[in-house]
């Protein structure tokens, strides 16, 4: 039941993309596409689960003036795993997705999720967060590239909707992402905060 | 003429922020007034041009040789991570006045994903050591432009009527938007 509410809170409560304002880099550089948000989403969501996990597991093994290193070193190997993963089975989604798996180490969310939760918790209910809020990072990806496609292309997922002709160019390329995100918080506020 | 194409595609058409979505955390955060924006956009291209040489150094020297290039991202934020801690302690005692000036905004490096970005690209794009070294501080530089020009505005924004939900972030995320599309314009430009 807790673990429950725990993933329901990441989820939408706690969004670490909208209401956080966590791990932006990737939430903007990744979403031209709703595939590569979604790969995106999915790829942190991994790293995310796993090294909550092994955090919380090592907890009181970790003495505490060195746990930041010690969270980095395991976030890193969980990353290097991702890429090589990738390398294998995915090759065209890792070309796509670039230099954002490695930096995927720097993302604030997890570092973040380590220190405030998975140092102070079992490994259920870390495991519980770290599906939350990668739960909740997939989705907002996800939806901002399903919007930044649909309104630059005419297309989600590649199933065109409408004349690619009538597209918006600039939602793909770079400023559109700054404005594309900016309205979905703004909507999210709108439909979340009282 | 090679280093001049490289710092200007680094500054102005390929800038770090409005192009290559890198150190967004720092820009939405630490843009509220010009003064701090400057101090962190100095700090950054300290410890991007320092961090650079050394991630340089291991790559070629110590990963590549051995075939250790796929712990590439273990070594690198390592090696980043420890020249944070040191570039605070050698500043602490060599130059009080500008570790009062910048300190606060070092440990909050780390986590810029710029350094850790601009380390990798370097090394993917296969640069000498020279250029890898002055596309290291052109990037910093282009990165405090952003964040000052940035800064700049946001200040002019506190005094606009915003309407409620659109209040901080998404606002500020929306005017970002707009000095990209001004920053795509340098995109035209070809040097070299």
């Amino acid at each position: 039941m807790k673990a429950a509410e725990i993933i329901a809170d990441g989820l939408i409560r706690r969004n670490p993309t909208f209401v956080l304002i966590l791990g932006m880099c990737p939430t903007l550089g990744t979403t031209s596409s709703a595939i590569t948000g979604l790969g995106m989403g999915v790829a942190t969501l991994f790293v995310l689960v796993l090294s909550n996990a092994a955090i919380s597991a090592i907890r009181n093994l970790v003495p505490d003036k060195v746990r930041i290193p010690a969270f980095i070193v395991v976030i890193a190997s969980f990353v290097t795993v991702l890429q090589m993963l990738m390398q294998a089975f995915l090759p065209g989604l890792y070309g796509a997705l670039g230099i954002f798996i490695p930096l995927i180490v720097v993302n604030c969310i997890l570092l973040g999720r380590a220190e405030a939760f998975a140092s102070r918790n079992n490994v259920l209910l870390s495991l519980a967060d770290g599906l939350g809020v990668g739960l909740g990072f997939t989705a907002a990806l996800t939806l901002l590239g399903c919007v930044r496609e649909i309104a630059g292309t005419g297309a989600v997922f590649g199933y065109q909707l409408y004349s690619p002709d009538y597209g918006a160019l600039v939602f793909v390329l770079a400023p559109g992402a700054f404005i594309a995100l900016g309205l979905l918080i703004a909507l999210y506020n709108r439909m979340f905060k009282k | 003429m090679e280093y001049l194409a490289i710092i200007f595609t680094a500054i102005l058409a390929d800038n770090v922020v409005f192009a290559r979505f890198l150190g967004i955390c720092p820009f939405i955060g630490v843009s509220k007034n010009i003064d701090s924006a400057v101090g962190m956009g100095l700090a950054v291209c300290f410890v991007m041009a320092v961090a650079t040489a050394a991630t340089w150094l291991l790559q070629t020297y110590i990963l590549a040789p051995l075939g250790l290039q796929y712990i590439q991202t273990i070594a690198f934020i390592l090696v980043i991570a420890i020249l944070v801690q040191m570039v605070e302690i050698m500043l602490r005692k060599i130059s009080p006045g500008l570790y009062a000036a910048l300190g606060v905004y070092l440990p909050l490096i780390t986590t810029n994903c710029a350094v850790l970005g601009v380390a990798i690209l370097a090394c993917q794009n296969n640069m000498e050591f020279i250029p890898s070294i002055v596309y290291a501080i052109a990037t910093a530089l282009g990165f405090t432009l952003a964040i000052a020009i940035f800064a700049g505005i946001r200040m002019r924004l506190d005094l606009a009527e915003v309407p409620a939900p659109m209040r901080g972030v998404p606002i500020a995320l929306i005017t970002a938007g707009i000095l990209a599309m001004a920053f795509m314009g340098f995109g035209g430009i070809k040097i070299g």
